[in-house]
């Protein structure tokens, strides 16, 4: 059976961009606008993964997160944000709030998959 | 990962580079016009900084890393720290052209010329404010990088995870899998931590792994693995073991020695414990120092390191040796020498029908046949070293006469027979010269026409069958069939009203005296040069091929025998005489009744499936005298994309040929290539098809002209 990855971002071109990469790689994705829409979404699929960015509207992605791991079903799924260079401190906000790994953008569809495979296996 | 080449961004990617690059090239023009204008500095740096985000974005690295550069430089001028001038203009004009090149390659596949792009780079960077130390340092970077990454390198790693590992959603096996596949790998898990049954909290991670990993990729792509967790767990890499320590100690560390260098016993601790006679590893664990499954760690350590070395040392015993030529052209003699020899013995053995004999000679036949094909694999060797001189050539010739040529190559590592190689250095000059001097326009031709203004040359090489086929080409202005024909006409080599299709035009050009060029360059138009190519792929056993589209460009592809010392021939028989034919001419085997040649009406023509196929009869060329028997066959072959049949008595079967040759008495002789022995001892001659199909054109064409 192919695993679920959900893709959390409000920019429509970096979800079509994250969910074409890992559907070419085989994968089911789930596309969610933002962390409130991420959380109603999880509770009716079953993810294995979620790649969140962090600036988001009604639900950032640190808030995401911390909502996720309360969640004694997704407590341990791995979640990846997505963070520029400049944010250092937000990468270690997101490390505390439960962030498994992270991508730096700009990324490539190559990096992309390297992290999936890295945490999912 | 393939997908990622139909990936519609990348598709879009081009499009949009493309018109930034068309937006660059005018900002560039108009800013030479006003140098001052920062609206436009800021314009030529934006288009760039697009170029560099998306290229990253979309896998253009290359284009990307490249970029960059550039857009350092436009930085500085942004900044007014350094003023825009033609040598900046030139360069990233250049580096315009560059980039596209590296977009347009990403498509095509084709290796982009990064000798350009160096030059460009190397120019720009000394515009920098503070170039001396920028320009060298990365070059070093770079060199001591590869010295790195050349050697493999045993790593011992600790990976203790922190109790809480699990919380942040990680999985550690898949970062134990990945340094799996960084290179030979041995993991042990050390569990000794795992408590009870009734204390165990399932969500909690007690375990943790030791790993010796050799690998080439060095300490970093260790510690990249491991990224993501760095901050949470005790992450220790250590190098344990360089190849080259080989010659200084014999055998690698004893097992007390490792579990000291690890600071799992200390070594007076074990200088105690070895007092005793039991085995250290036991010992150890009896004295409750360590745990067992550390000392199991350490023993796979030494057995990982061992198994290493040994392999490495293996590798250095088998490395090549050189000889001499020569002494390899007298092994393929003996060789062939010894597959007649052979060939008689199975013979002898059949005849004789002595199962003892028959069952030796079997032996001798699977022996002979190993050695035959190892020993012709010894004498192959790569192409690429001949087409990287070409390189040169092609520089050169382009500067001479002023065409911008690139020229690419593919499947250097084709192999050939080394005798080949070197006869094959001729012709490709020839065909290049003629690419570059008749093909290629001039810049300002090519632009005219809507070419890219550099003519590319295309050299690669691929193997088909027992073949090697070698492709020149260029994207010129082709070949036009109208001025070779008329051309030919002018030399007499046809007449005004001779019928032929594209292909026999084409065959015309390596007619001797040939040559279309309008005027006399210092490299080619004097009408020497395609014959001779012609000649020498001749000579090889080889065939030429030409394909035009008038704009567009030509292709030339050389067809050679992999080998020429033993051929798969097809043994024929005329009354008693034997003859051999080239297998990989020969298309099929056909019938002849007397019937058909009645019908001809005494044409030397048959139809083979609704296609007229002229045929030699070999009988009457040889003169052998007596009757053919009631059906003849007919061997269809063919040639530069023309069928020919000959007519012989008995096709007799595929036989292993032995190239011998005729001696300098017979060298003349039309139509023959040389000699080989059979197994009965007798000698059969080798057909030379295309000489025999050439003679016999001529006779026609005289005979037509005089009648």
């Amino acid at each position: 059976m192919s695993k679920t990855i959900m893709t959390v971002d409000d920019s429509a071109s970096v979800r079509q961009m994250v969910s074409f990469t890992l559907k070419g790689a085989g994968y089911e994705v789930v596309e969610a606008v933002d962390g409130k829409d991420a959380l109603t979404k999880l509770n009716s699929a079953q993810v294995q993964m979620i790649i969140t960015d962090l600036n988001m509207p009604n639900l950032d992605g640190i808030g995401l997160m911390k909502e996720v791991r309360a969640n004694p079903s997704y407590k341990f799924v791995p979640i990846i944000m997505l963070t520029t260079e400049s944010q250092d401190a937000k990468k270690q906000e997101g490390k505390a709030a439960g962030a498994t790994g992270w991508i730096v953008k700009p990324f490539k569809p190559d990096q992309l998959l390297a992290v999936v495979k890295k945490v999912l296996g | 990962m393939s997908n990622v080449d139909t990936d519609p961004g990348r598709e879009a990617f081009k499009v949009e580079a493309s018109e930034l690059l068309t937006e660059l090239e005018t900002s560039l023009l108009e800013l030479e016009e006003a140098p001052d204008d920062e609206d436009l500095i800021g314009r030529v740096f934006r288009a760039m900084h697009t170029i560099k985000g998306s290229g990253a974005m979309f896998g253009f690295d290359d284009v990307a890393a490249f970029t960059h550069d550039v857009e350092t430089v436009f930085d500085e001028v942004r900044n007014g720290r350094i003023t825009v001038t033609k040598t900046l203009i030139d360069l990233t004009l250049s580096a315009r052209d560059h980039i596209r090149a590296l977009i347009d390659s990403a498509e095509t596949g084709e290796a982009v010329d990064e000798t350009g792009a160096g030059k460009i780079t190397e120019g720009l960077r000394k515009l920098l404010p503070d170039s001396g130390e920028q320009s060298v340092a990365p070059a070093q970077e770079t060199i001591s990088q590869e010295r790195i990454e050349e050697r493999a390198v045993t790593y011992r790693v600790r990976f203790k995870p922190n109790r809480e590992l699990f919380a942040n959603g990680t999985n550690p096996m898949p970062l134990l899998n990945e340094l799996r596949t960084l290179g030979e790998c041995e993991i042990v898990a050390h569990v000794h931590d795992i408590p009870l049954l009734d204390e165990f909290d399932s969500e909690l991670c007690y375990t943790y792994w030791d790993i010796i990993l050799t690998t080439t990729n060095g300490e970093n792509a260790i510690n990249d693995v491991f990224i993501f967790v760095e901050d949470e767990c005790e992450i220790t890499v250590q190098k344990i073991d360089t190849m080259d320590a080989l010659d200084d100690e014999g055998d690698y560390k004893k097992l007390g020695e490792i579990l000291i260098e690890r600071g799992d016993v200390s070594k007076e601790e074990l200088q105690r414990i070895l007092n005793n006679k039991k085995r250290l590893g036991d010992l150890i664990v009896d004295a409750g120092l360590v745990q067992p499954d550390e000392v199991q760690a350490a023993l796979v350590e030494q057995q990982h390191v061992r198994k290493v070395r040994e392999k490495s040392q293996k590798k250095d015993s088998a490395s090549s040796i050189r000889v001499p030529s020569e002494k390899l052209d007298t092994l393929v003699n003996l060789v062939g020498e010894l597959v007649t020899v052979q060939a008689r013995l199975s013979q002898t053995a059949v005849i004789k029908n002595d199962p003892e004999i028959i069952l030796i000679s079997e032996e001798v036949e699977r022996l002979t046949s190993e050695l035959r094909d190892d020993t012709m694999s010894i004498r192959m060797l790569p192409i690429g070293t001949t087409f990287s001189k070409f390189k040169r050539l092609v520089r050169d010739l382009s500067n001479e006469l002023g065409r911008e040529v690139i020229m690419l190559t593919d499947g250097g590592d084709t192999e050939l027979d080394k005798t080949v190689i070197e006869k094959l250095n001729d012709p490709l000059v020839h065909i290049i010269r003629n690419s570059i001097d008749h093909g290629i326009e001039s810049p300002d031709e090519r632009v005219k026409k809507g070419k890219p203004k550099e003519g590319t040359v295309h050299l690669s090489a691929e193997h088909s069958g027992a073949n090697v086929l070698i492709r020149i080409k260029d994207d010129g202005k082709g070949i036009s069939t109208e001025a070779i024909k008329a051309k030919a006409v002018k030399n007499g080599l046809i007449t005004v009203d001779t019928e032929l299709s594209d292909n026999e035009i084409y065959g015309l050009i390596f007619e001797p005296g040939f040559s279309t060029a309008e005027k006399v360059t210092s490299v080619s138009g004097r009408g020497v040069g395609m014959d001779v190519v012609k000649r020498n792929i001749d000579a090889l056993r080889g065939t030429v091929d030409v394909e035009s589209t008038i704009g567009r460009g030509t292709t030339m592809t050389l067809k050679l025998p992999l080998t020429l010392a033993i051929i798969d021939g097809l043994l024929v028989r005329i009354k008693d005489e034997n003859f051999v034919i080239s297998l990989s001419s020969v298309e099929e085997c056909i019938e002849l009744t007397q019937a058909d040649v009645a019908k001809s009406h005494g044409r030397h023509m048959v139809n083979v499936r609704g296609e007229l196929v002229p045929y030699i009869r070999l009988r009457e060329w040889f003169g052998i005298s007596g009757k053919e028997p009631e059906i003849e066959q007919i061997v269809i072959t063919e040639q530069s994309g023309r069928r020919t049949g000959f007519v012989v008595d008995y096709v007799v079967g595929e036989y292993q040929t032995v190239i011998k040759s005729l001696g300098s008495i017979y060298k003349n002789v039309e139509g023959l290539s040389g000699a080989t022995i059979l197994g009965d001892g007798t000698v059969a001659l080798i057909l030379d098809i295309q000489k025999m199909t050439q003679f016999v054109e001529k006779e026609e064409l005289g005979s037509l002209n005089n009648s």
